[in-house]
């Protein structure tokens, strides 16, 4: 759709900015400042130039805990993407029941991050949580906190099961939205099932799944609250993710440089990716559209 | 390739359809005689595109069976049909290449590379898309993208029957004529049988050799295009074909007479004495305008469109339309009408009454 | 994918077993999602000791103990309130304030528009553990510091861009046509965006007031940061009475399922719209 030239429309998105910039140009601008600086407690600061921005550089802390995030990042979405389209796809398309599906799928979505690391937390314990005591039953020894492989899994399903509906409802939505002469146009030509879902149901669920993939990602990369209430980041540093690494640093060691350096790093490998993602989804709009 | 017979067809889209409104087809019998090409002509709602569903095997009738030739199929699927459909918005595969979309159809059926290179060259370059086969489908424009499902609708030729369900609507104007006409030529080559669903008279009347009128889930006319001009067999019909349509006057009649307001119109046929809500219909082409002869009318407005010219009268109450020739006169006395009786009809109840014909001798009218 | 791997057989025979492999897949998602819920259900009406001593799928002795502690205890319930007040105020003004720039995205080209979209979703790429600290500064400079507002605000950082981007998809949908027409008849842009653009998006609407509820609510790292005492949300209280209170798993459920239940009462009154609102949007 070809869109009317209009400097104008600056004022509809004023009250935007305005509001954006106020709660996000003003607390970056503050640690961009902190970043640059030492603190010897109140109100005590000098410049320090790029000293914390090269030592984080060569910090194997920072290191791990990224190589950490990607990873958990990747799998996590290698799981939840495939998974919520098949959820989507099992989903009953009306009625009485695709209400109670979607309501009931909807249902982790709603509760608060903490109260998600709570109820894992309680259900992964062999004293006390279903899940931890039948594998514990069957003789299957797990124990998310000492073992750092089983806190990886717990953490992990933990994920999925809170945020695959999310990929799943926009699938759905997706489906929801080919119209139908395009599944009778493939009876007729006697397409096969997997024909419809490769050439009609995944390239019109492409818009969304680019919208699932890049808030999984940019969420998933930013996790803190859930691994934090499951494991505190543990066993030893497995859980460490870089949230938690930054607020470790911010919080617990007071060490505002540095943690204003991290965080700004940490800001800029998201926006980096992202933007990468956004430039390739609009060029390939584009180049479709040029076509 | 066989003929298809629809036998008691109905369908309701209700689950438990109760009286004769549930349901958006009602009875139909009908045979489409093999390699014949029909229009199912009607206004928007009326079941026409829920009868093409049926036949294909998209939608499961509620009652009555539908045959190819002597074998049943009301229960096979659209696949053992074997029917092709083109819809009326373009469906194309969007990530698949044009001769890619061509060739879908026979690929799925297992059909031999040789063959369907040959069938895809020569449907593209019927439809004018054999520069543009290794495109990419997305992008193009949406009557690129219908002539690319028109394509698919033909690529194979073993087909039952092709249906099209409007077909032309997102096609330019200027465009439609030629592809409709390709659709014709490629009828008279094949011999398929052809439905072509539409709203449009014009498009109804110039492709098919029969046209099937469908009105509120009724068929209520099958002929040719003469035969719907000429003598409608129900008032819809009437309504529906020609422009502007079929004046219909309120009369009472006896016998071979019709009268309006004390006057006496002789009709061809003897009609007995039929009750009911009695109705003459004439084509506007068959009203005259004259100075002393025939019933009064009260002229209300001229209109010119080129080769004719339409005349708007009020005849007692009745609103009525006359065509008239472009070279003919109109002066401002002329407030009689006669109708040519040989092109009278009475509809009883919005239907057509056959009258006994009778010899009259004296042609007319008052 | 099961689904996919099925033969590729006549429609007639494959619909049935299609429908309930389905059926199936839905059912163990709906199963794998449910339980971990169920589980602390029950741990909610179970007394500390049952929980800790007998392992039952079902309370043995049934009590609603640990939910008055929770509905009778101001410091408990005002939590629940707090979370309430700040959540909606949050949801009316990104709603607000995105309507017009999702408005100004969908139909116009202006300078330096791409970018100004792409700045607006790198926000929300911003990690709340990256705006933790700075927040909690500059809302304590401007005596902000523990009022519903200031969470408010701060939610917006996420919850903004993300309206402008859903609302902005569903206005795309909507014809120009629609907006010339109005204002050849005569509509100032004021009376046409709120008698006839807002009406015909009013599912769009919905479906991001849900997203916005959705985010704010569950959200606790900034909201917790930025509280103390008056704003205090019912999340971050649970964090505090777990640690002080040396672990009373009854009470801690009972408050766990008092959090859901709000978002399940919202999930249930929009959820014709999310599919019905997603599909008009951006696909």
């Amino acid at each position: 759709m070809e869109k009317t030239v209009n400097q104008r429309a600056w004022l509809l998105v004023l009250p935007v900015l305005v509001l954006v910039a106020f709660s996000s140009i003003i607390p970056m601008m503050t640690v961009v400042n902190y970043s640059f600086q030492d603190s010897f407690g109140e109100n005590i600061f000098f410049w320090v130039g790029l000293e914390w921005y090269q030592e984080l550089l060569r910090s194997e802390r920072l290191w791990d805990a990224l190589g950490r995030q990607l990873l958990f990042s990747f799998i996590i979405l290698m799981i939840e993407i495939p998974l919520g389209i098949l959820v989507a796809l099992s989903m009953p398309k009306k009625g009485i029941s695709a209400s109670i599906c979607l309501v009931l799928m909807s249902l982790p979505l709603l509760i608060p991050y903490n109260v998600v690391g709570t109820i894992w937390q309680v259900f992964g314990r062999a004293d006390i949580g279903l899940l931890g005591r039948i594998l514990s039953d069957l003789g299957i020894s797990y124990n998310y906190s000492q073992n750092a492989f089983d806190a990886w899994v717990t953490v992990i399903i933990m994920d999925v099961w809170h945020w695959t509906s999310l990929v799943a409802l926009l699938a759905y939505a997706g489906l929801r939205s080919i119209p139908k002469p395009y599944y009778q146009a493939a009876m007729i030509d006697q397409a096969s099932r997997w024909s419809v879902f490769r050439y009609i149901e995944l390239p019109k669920m492409r818009g969304v799944l680019m919208i699932a993939i890049l808030l999984r990602f940019m969420d998933s990369f930013m996790i803190y609250t859930e691994p934090f209430v499951l494991t505190g980041g543990g066993p030893g540093n497995a859980t460490t993710f870089l949230s938690i690494d930054l607020v470790k640093m911010a919080l617990g060691q007071f060490d505002l440089g540095p943690a204003a350096a991290f965080s700004l790093m940490y800001f800029l490998v998201i926006l980096l990716i992202s933007y990468v993602f956004y430039t390739v989804m609009i060029t390939i709009d584009k180049d479709e559209a040029k076509q | 390739m066989a003929s298809i017979a629809l036998e008691n067809l109905a369908h309701s889209y209700l689950p438990n359809p109760g009286g004769d409104n549930d349901f958006a087809l009602k009875q139909v019998n009908h045979v489409w005689e093999d390699g014949r090409a029909y229009a199912l002509l009607g206004p928007s709602g009326c079941g026409k595109t829920t009868l093409l569903n049926i036949i294909s095997g998209l939608l499961t009738p509620t009652s009555g069976r539908i045959l190819f030739g002597d074998k049943d199929v009301t229960a096979s699927s659209t696949a053992e049909r074997n029917i092709a459909q083109v819809f009326q918005f373009p469906v194309v595969y969007d990530t698949m290449t044009v001769g890619q979309n061509l060739a879908f159809p026979l690929r799925n059926r297992g059909m031999e590379a040789d063959y369907v290179t040959e069938r895809v060259q020569r449907i593209a370059q019927m439809i004018g898309l054999e520069a543009d086969l290794q495109k990419k489908a997305r992008g193009l424009t949406s009557d690129l993208k219908q002539k690319i499902s028109l394509g698919r609708g033909m690529v194979r030729d073993d087909v039952n029957a092709i249906l099209f369900d409007e077909p032309l609507t997102v096609i330019d104007p200027h465009l439609k004529w030629e592809l409709r006409t390709q659709l014709k030529s490629l009828h008279q080559e094949f011999g398929h049988t052809m439905i072509y669903v539409t709203h449009d008279q014009t498009e109804a009347l110039t492709f098919a050799e029969k046209v099937v009128v469908m009105h509120e889930g009724r068929v209520v006319q099958i002929g040719t295009p003469k035969e719907l001009f000429e003598t409608p067999a129900h008032v819809f019909v009437g309504y529906f074909i020609g422009s502007p349509g079929m004046n219909f006057i309120p009369v009472s009649v006896t016998g071979n007479k019709a009268h309006i307001n004390g006057n006496t119109i002789h009709l061809h046929h003897d009609y007995g004495n039929p009750q009911g809500n009695i109705l003459l219909g004439i084509r506007p082409e068959f009203v005259r305008l004259s100075k002393s002869d025939g019933l009064p009318v009260q002229i209300n407005r001229i209109q010119d469109v080129g080769r004719h010219k339409f005349i708007n009268a009020t005849l007692f109450d009745t609103e009525i339309n006359i065509s008239a020739d472009e070279g003919f006169e109109i002066e401002s006395d002329m407030v009689k009408i006669t109708f040519d009786p040989a092109n009278m009809g009475i509809f009883c109840n919005d239907w057509r009454l056959n009258g006994k014909a009778i010899d009259h001798g004296n042609g007319g009218t008052v | 994918m099961s689904e996919n791997r099925l033969p590729n057989k006549k429609r007639g025979s494959t619909s049935m077993p299609r429908a309930r492999i389905g059926a199936l897949v839905m059912t163990l998602y709906l199963v794998f999602l449910l339980v971990p819920i169920y589980w602390l259900i029950i741990m909610s009406f179970k007394s500390n000791s049952e929980i800790l001593s007998a392992f039952t799928l079902f309370p043995d002795n049934f009590t609603l103990k640990n939910y008055s502690t929770i509905l009778t205890d101001p410091s408990w319930y005002m939590g629940y309130v707090n979370s309430f007040i700040y959540v909606s105020l949050n949801t009316v003004i990104s709603l607000l304030v995105a309507l017009p720039a999702a408005y100004a995205f969908s139909r116009y080209r202006f300078f330096g528009d791409n970018h100004l979209f792409f700045w607006l979703l790198t926000n929300r790429m911003a990690p709340p553990a990256v705006f933790a600290l700075p927040f909690f500064q500059l809302y304590s400079s401007v005596s902000l510091f523990d009022t519903h507002i200031a969470v408010a605000l701060a939610h917006c950082l996420f919850n903004v861009p993300l309206a402008v981007w859903i609302l902005e998809g569903f206005m795309r949908g909507v014809p120009r046509e629609i907006d010339e027409t109005a204002f050849i008849d005569g509509y100032g842009f004021t009376r046409f965006f709120t008698k006839i653009f807002i009406p015909m998006i009013a599912p769009g609407i919905g479906v991001t007031a849900f997203f916005c509820f959705m985010f704010s609510w569950v959200e606790l790292l900034l909201s917790r940061t930025l509280t103390s005492v008056d704003a205090k949300p019912i999340t971050a209280i649970m964090t505090r009475t777990v640690s002080a209170s040396g672990l009373d798993w009854g009470v801690l459920a009972a408050a766990g399922v008092l959090t859901i239940i709000p978002g399940a009462i919202v999930i249930y009154f929009v959820r014709n719209h999310i599919a019905k609102g997603f599909a008009l949007g951006r696909v």
